[in-house]
């Protein structure tokens, strides 16, 4: 067979004859790409966050608040509740804790890592306290990478008196935290500040999330830090009862943990939650405009396409007659297809190009104004191959019509 | 004429059903997802008291340390610490005034067998319902005496009212709450503004149902209720008295009725500073004084990605009106034999114009009723959503109207381009085509 390099000279002088529809379809092309290279890298960035990692054992974990509790009396309630709680069917642990990651409910304050830090110093560093109780370890299944977790006598002895700070001298934190307080430095050892209370660290844990996240900050994210905190000493902060068991048991042991604890508890409010559905509540906002993105692209991708494929059909429609002659004369069917084919592929060029340009200036737009970070190189040649094939895609269609024409139109007046 | 004009559009687009189908679709996409888009922005970005916001003030003043203020660029604190707000309050220099935090409230029913639950509260000072014009269905608000003399009493919403007394007149009665009695004083007509300007930065959302209780400040404190954010700016002593702790938990708001009365409190507000200055209370001078709006714009209450699928959706829009041009002038160029033979005929440029700009204008309605049925799809899509805004997505006659001026105006931007390109054509080369 013979090759011929393709000719670009007819095609380009038959698209100056009809510019405007040109400019229109590289116009359209354009648009698309800008828009589904932005929208596509803002879907990337939400799935990422809603998979944000945290080291606890999420999907066996099941949580269960009791708020509006009489603070003077919980030394003797929590133990009560949650020996009721180990006895639930199916429950391998339960312990108490200040707070959960993702739940909202944050406890915040910042540190430093000199004696003299106090509280406004600005190189202080913000950090989310979780406060917890005997087995909290290992309820929410924490990966334990340096040191130790707190001993019975640490947890027995902390305890609130009227300052924001509980009395104790030691915490374990996030490995992220550790790294954030001490770049490059091991943390065992070291003591955090914030006068006039200090606290030393006897071990770091792998990565926890905050009550709340940072998602255009991921490393921000994780800089919290464990207490350890008595029942009897807890005034009322220690409110999220955390049982942990096999996950198909998750939702029977929430559904008795509620009950247990509201008969139990007559006056306070119960309420159950497995911790899978804390995390998707966390992120439900974020995962349907992640859908609502998705469709968008769908539906814009198809109009694009209907677009390219009306017009091409108009085209193919007009020049009947000039194919007639051209299959006269010796073309063949494969010539007149990538004809069509190679005039989509320098449209879409065309388009990509000012596309791609247009992607990148919507991306700074969006920088500047909203929270977006930079959209990786990447993603302009995937946009820009996305729209190739579509384009060739939609092409095919009529280009296969225009193929079909006979040769004989030629003889005929249209 | 328009009549025949009408029947030659519709005859033609006719002709191309499959084309006529397409355009219409991908316009009314566009349409309908810009007008859904549209909506929930309308709805969030709305004024939540239209008659009163211009007379509604937030005062900010900040009292953390010198060090890290940079002159001129660091913004004074969204919340206020208790000596503060009482010196403002006690200062009467607004209309009216108040200081309000959050805080969750547990209500104990009545009925027997009945589990106590939570409910959102405001605690706040007398002027609050007079100052936001929340309008009582039976009874009224408290006075300052009874802030002062921390009156066991009580406002609930009427949710609350319908839940608890089957929405009876229940001013006088007495409701238990977080294991306190306090007697109903008043109770408030449904009202819940949008955004819940109030709530910003106290540590509640931004939309949704309003609040269900609302207690005098000083009594709720008494019964060691906290609030639900509280940011400290100095070491803290002791937690469990606020009052006196270097930690700010209040929102306060002033009614101020002219350009005067602003000028003035904020003369009075910088002056209150420069004292706690001299006091040695304070080290940092700045103050600010923004109206509703300029306070919801500068706290960005609408959620950046709603203002995202706005500008998304109008960039949906530019392709669908982008791939109308085409088709049209596909479509028109198409009938170049058709448009001479009018020419040739008598046909004015004009008329020709006229006739495609009608055909425009039939692709644009239809358009937009299809549209208007995508938006209703998208809008019902959105109650379906987690977001706290949820139930409210809802069209309004006003946005019913403006999604046919933007079909309409798109559809005939995207016909002028073939309108002009068919009336220029010259009929004899067409007619010889022919």
């Amino acid at each position: 067979m013979e090759i011929r390099p393709i000719e670009f000279r007819p095609i380009l002088a038959s698209l100056r004859k009809h510019r405007i529809p040109a400019m229109l379809i590289v116009l359209e092309i354009a648009l698309a790409c800008a828009v589904l290279c932005n929208a596509v890298f803002m879907i990337s960035q939400r799935v990422n966050d809603i998979h944000l990692p945290s080291a606890i054992d999420e999907q066996g974990l099941v949580s269960a608040t009791l708020r509006g509790t009489d603070d003077k009396l919980v030394g003797s309630d929590i133990p009560r509740n949650l020996a009721a709680l180990r006895g639930i069917v199916g429950v391998q642990q339960a312990a108490i804790t200040s707070s959960l990651p993702l739940s909202h409910n944050n406890w915040g304050w910042s540190f430093g890592t000199s004696p003299d830090s106090a509280l406004a110093n600005r190189k202080n560093i913000n950090v989310s306290l979780y406060f917890i109780g005997e087995g909290g370890d290992k309820t929410l299944g924490l990966h334990m990478l340096q040191g130790r977790f707190f001993n019975a006598d640490e947890l027995a002895d902390s305890k609130f008196d009227t300052a924001p700070l509980p009395e104790t001298h030691v915490v374990v934190m996030t490995r992220s935290a550790a790294e954030n307080f001490w770049p490059g430095q091991a943390a065992l050892g070291k003591t955090i500040y914030s006068k006039p209370y200090y606290y030393t660290v006897v071990g770091v844990v792998d990565d926890v999330l905050r009550p709340n996240v940072y998602t255009q900050n991921t490393r921000k994210s994780y800089d919290a830090v464990y207490f350890p905190m008595s029942a009897a000493g807890s005034k009322g902060a220690l409110s999220y009862y955390i049982l942990r068991g096999a996950p198909q048991d998750r939702d029977r042991i929430m559904r008795e943990a509620e009950q247990k604890l509201a008969d139990l508890n007559p006056g306070a409010v119960a309420k159950g939650q497995t911790y899978a559905d804390i995390r998707e509540k966390y992120f439900a906002d974020m995962s349907s405009m992640a859908w609502m993105l998705v469709l968008v692209c769908v539906v814009m991708l198809a109009v694009t396409a209907f677009g390219i494929v009306g017009l091409t059909s108009f085209w193919v429609g007009q020049r009947r007659r000039q194919i007639g002659i051209r299959r006269a004369v010796g073309a063949t069917r494969g010539h007149i297809m990538q004809y069509f084919q190679t005039e989509n592929l320098l449209l879409t060029t065309a388009g990509v190009v000012v596309g791609m340009g247009l992607a990148f200036g919507i991306n700074i737009y969006l920088m500047q104004h909203y929270e977006m970070s930079r959209m990786p190189w990447y993603y302009l040649p995937g946009g820009a191959l996305a729209l190739w094939l579509l384009g060739q895609a939609s092409v095919f269609g009529p280009a296969q019509k225009a193929a079909s024409v006979p040769p004989v139109v030629a003889t005929r007046s249209v | 004429m328009f009549a025949y004009y009408l029947e030659l559009a519709l005859r033609s687009l006719k002709r191309n059903r499959v084309l006529t189908a397409l355009m219409v679709m991908a316009l009314a996409l566009g349409i309908g997802a810009t007008i859904t888009t549209l909506t929930v922005l309308r709805l969030l970005s709305g004024d939540p008291l239209p008659q009163k916001s211009a007379q509604l003030f937030y005062p900010q003043i900040d009292p953390n340390a010198k060090e890290g203020y940079i002159e001129g660029q660091t913004k004074p604190d969204q919340l206020m610490a208790y000596p503060d707000a009482m010196n403002l309050l006690q200062a009467h220099r607004g209309t009216h005034q108040a200081a309000m935090a959050l805080t969750q409230a547990k209500v104990m029913p009545k009925q027997v067998n009945a589990r106590p639950f939570f409910s959102d509260a405001v605690m706040t000072t007398a002027d609050f319902f007079a100052m936001f014009d929340a309008p009582f269905q039976y009874g009224g608000g408290w006075t300052a005496a009874d802030d002062d003399g921390r009156a066991q009493l009580v406002v609930i919403a009427g949710f609350l009212n319908d839940k608890l007394f089957a929405g009876a007149n229940s001013v006088g009665r007495v409701i238990r709450i977080n294991d306190h009695d306090l007697r109903i004083v008043g109770v408030l007509k449904p009202w819940a503004p949008q955004p819940r300007f109030y709530a910003q930065d106290l540590g509640g959302r931004s939309y949704g149902d309003g609040d269900a209780v609302f207690l005098p400040l000083q009594t709720a404190r008494a019964m060691e209720m906290g609030p639900q954010d509280t940011e400290c700016y100095a070491a803290v002593p002791d937690i469990r008295h606020l009052e006196t702790a270097p930690c700010e938990w209040l929102g306060v708001w002033v009614e101020l009725d002219s350009g005067a009365a602003v000028a003035d409190y904020k003369t009075f507000l910088d002056g209150y500073v420069k004292q706690q200055v001299a006091l040695g209370r304070f080290q940092r001078t700045e103050t600010s004084l923004l109206d509703l709006m300029g306070w919801l714009r500068q706290e960005q209450v609408v959620p950046d990605d709603v203002r995202l699928q706005a500008g998304l959706a109008f960039g949906f829009l530019l392709i669908c009106v982008v791939n109308t041009v085409g088709l049209l002038l596909a479509k028109c160029l198409r009938r170049s034999a058709e448009i001479g033979v009018r020419r040739a005929l008598g046909a004015t440029r004009r008329e020709i114009f006229t006739q495609f700009m009608v055909e425009a204008g039939i692709v644009g309605l239809a358009g937009g009723v299809l549209g208007l049925l995508f938006a209703e799809l998208g809008l019902l899509g959105i109650r379906h959503q987690p977001a706290e805004y949820a139930s409210l997505a809802h069209l309004d006659t006003w946005m019913f109207m403006f999604t046919f001026v933007v079909a309409l105006v798109a559809s005939l931007v995207a016909g002028i381009l073939p309108a002009w390109r068919a009336c220029v054509l010259a009929p004899a080369p067409q007619l010889k085509a022919a």
